[in-house]
């Protein structure tokens, strides 16, 4: 692996009493596209703006570069931020906003203007130098904040919750539009998300933040396919949880899922790592299927009585109740040609899977 | 259709709200300055007041020369009042918007408008005793053996009329730049300094220009309001101190000519009018050039 571009040791935080982050260690690769994921008041925020300097850290050692940041404030490092707010200068022109931070660039004023320029294009908002920071309105506000950090072209790109604000549809459009920019400036970007969705979408890693600590990183596809953890399969997308009783053994691990028998299941599919005892299974609603009229599988399946019917056009989500299971079991059908949506109180079959069950730790 | 039906459309309401203070202030305002701008167009006829229209009084503003030193030497000490009192209030607005626990905020506040509790001749009169021959000043500089002789320039002077005017105006400043101050999104400040800037470029970038509709406010309600004060100068001047106001007040009150005084007046206001409107001028452009 090459030389982490941002190395974080044992980063502890204080607030007075409050104990915001606990130990945060973490490696960033050059060009990475890297999310901060959690729930509101995880760390994630604070821990973004000690990179970016806003912050001390309480103990702990940050190496951006290759260069301690110990005592390097805000102005000297070799970041740039995207705010929450945006905290576009209101009494500015967008132009004006965009070359702030050229004012110690030597290059002449025509050249800085040319590259106010370009920074603008890159962004999407080619000939509106001229206007008013005040009149923009979400969307161009966050382009001019980009413009504004990528023209320094900093080492790392920080990024607080910058979609937030925005509309669904603007948000997707972002999303898409970040990747893209991402990729062609090739600079590390850090994103501080709750949305776990877009974490997934535009992340090469991602680390889920709870209480002050991470806890998991990895990256999207194994976040999402193997949590370690009980809280990460919750925060990251719908999961069943069902109780559990692991027996050691064999090569795999065998578990007692309840409702659905004894399963026998990889040792990737316990990354929390296994112990002997009650355990929590973790099973995803599109990897469980309702076997429809004449359907055969030769998957195991188990009978139920449908609890509730949500349709969405595309999809369907049913919960399903099993003897034995204590929640209703949460299914998501893709509406196929030829397939029923089913009613209330109808009894079905559900087909799973055993290579689709992760046993969490507690 | 009576004049009950109109009252409750949507204009009849409005007029209804708007009418009471209207005429509030038409009886206390504008009737007392139609009645000054129409005196000042007269003149005094020992006990009896020529309504001829004439032009008298502001030709002997123009050559008499003490008006013109007097109309000087007032916005001569306005402006060294505004200046003075802005500076000093500028730190402190700063001081409670950025330093201050937002939870405190309020306190301090509360404390800054404490002078207000007293009457503003008593804390004319306090001014006095800090400042005079035998005043706290001079009797503790004598005491600490730093001069010998009691200081005399800060008494009966022009001086004393801007230290007192400067404190008693204090709080007018200090209220609307904090306000301005107040309004600034605080993550603008990270912002300019995570695009390189220090803590004073940040300041001379981003928060003063984001403060100057609070500075704007608190020179003009410094400015214009002190131009006409007579208190302070009446008291503290002594004879070299004397502004426009206290010889508004004199052909008023003592030589019973009150045309004179009127035109005076009006003379003063429209001097502090145009200052108003070129500072307002110049700063909108300054602003707008940025």
């Amino acid at each position: 692996m090459t030389r982490p571009l941002i190395h974080l040791e044992s980063i502890h935080k204080y607030y007075g009493d409050y104990h915001a982050l606990r130990g945060i260690d973490l490696d960033i690769r050059p060009g990475e596209f890297f999310s901060l994921l959690g729930p509101s008041g995880c760390g994630k925020t604070t821990l973004l703006r000690t990179i970016a300097g806003f912050e001390d850290v309480s103990s702990g050692n940050m190496f951006i570069d290759g260069r301690d940041m110990k005592r390097v404030p805000a102005n000297q490092r070799p970041t740039n931020m995207v705010f929450q707010s945006y905290a576009i200068f209101p009494h500015l022109t967008v132009a004006e906003n965009v070359g702030f931070g050229l004012r110690r660039d030597p290059r002449p004023k025509a050249e800085k203007a040319k590259a106010v320029e370009e920074a603008l294009e890159m962004v999407g908002l080619r000939g509106y130098g001229k206007r008013a920071a005040h009149a923009l309105s979400g969307g161009q506000r966050q382009r001019v904040a980009l413009a504004r950090a990528l023209i320094l072209k900093p080492k790392v790109l920080l990024l607080d919750e910058p979609l937030s604000a925005l509309d669904k549809k603007m948000r997707e459009q972002m999303q898409v539009e970040l990747i893209r920019l991402q990729r062609s400036v090739g600079i590390t970007f850090i994103l501080v998300t709750h949305d776990q969705e877009e974490a997934l979408v535009m992340s090469d890693r991602i680390a889920v933040m709870f209480e002050g600590e991470i806890g998991q990183m990895a990256d999207p596809e194994t976040l999402y396919r193997r949590p370690n953890s009980r809280r990460v399969a919750e925060f990251i997308g719908k999961m069943n949880i069902l109780p559990g009783h692991v027996t050691e053994g064999g090569p795999g691990v065998t578990v007692d899922v309840a409702g659905l028998g004894r399963a026998e299941v990889a040792t990737e599919q316990a990354p929390g790592g296994v112990v002997a005892g009650d355990t929590a299974v973790g099973i995803r609603p599109e990897t469980l299927a309702i076997l429809f009229e004449g359907e055969e599988t030769t998957r195991r399946v188990v009978e139920g009585v449908v609890d509730e019917v949500v349709y969405y056009g595309d999809m369907t989500y049913y919960d399903v109740r099993v003897d034995g299971v204590p929640e209703p079991l949460n299914i998501s059908m893709k509406n196929l040609i030829g397939r029923p949506v089913l009613d209330v109180g109808t009894r079905t079959r559900v087909a799973w899977d055993e290579r689709s069950l992760v046993v969490l730790a507690r | 259709m009576a004049i009950g039906t109109w009252l409750t459309t949507e204009r009849g309401r409005a007029a209804t709200l708007v009418v009471p203070p209207f005429v509030y202030a038409l009886l206390l305002l504008a009737i007392p300055v139609g009645a000054v701008i129409l005196f000042s167009f007269w003149t005094q006829d020992f006990m009896t007041v020529d309504r001829t229209f004439t032009l008298d009084n502001y030709r002997e503003i123009a050559t008499t020369p003490v008006y013109g030193l007097l109309l000087r030497r007032s916005l001569f000490v306005s402006g060294t009042v505004t200046i003075v009192t802005v500076l000093l209030a500028y730190p402190i607005a700063y001081f409670v918007s950025f330093h201050v626990p937002a939870h405190r905020k309020s306190l301090w506040l509360f404390l800054i408008t404490i002078p207000f509790w007293t009457s503003y001749l008593i804390r004319v009169f306090l001014w006095k005793v800090i400042l005079g021959y035998n005043g706290v000043i001079n009797s503790g500089l004598q005491g600490l053996g730093i001069i010998d002789e009691p200081l005399t320039f800060i008494l009966y002077n022009v001086n004393a009329v801007i230290i007192t005017l400067a404190h008693a105006f204090a709080p007018f400043a200090i209220l609307p730049i904090f306000v301005a101050l107040e309004k600034i999104d605080r993550s603008l400040l990270e912002a300019s300094q995570d695009l390189g800037e220090t803590r004073l470029t940040t300041f001379l970038r981003v928060t003063l220009p984001l403060s100057m509709p609070g500075l704007v406010a608190a020179v003009l309600i410094v400015f214009i309001p002190t131009i006409g004060d007579y208190v302070t100068p009446e008291l503290m001047g002594g004879a070299g101190g004397k502004l426009i106001a206290n010889m508004i007040q004199t052909q008023f009150l003592q030589l019973n000519n009150a045309p004179l005084g009127a035109a005076l007046a009006l003379v003063a206001m429209v001097s502090v009018t145009a200052i108003s409107l070129v500072f307002i001028l110049l700063n909108r452009r300054w602003l707008r050039g940025r």
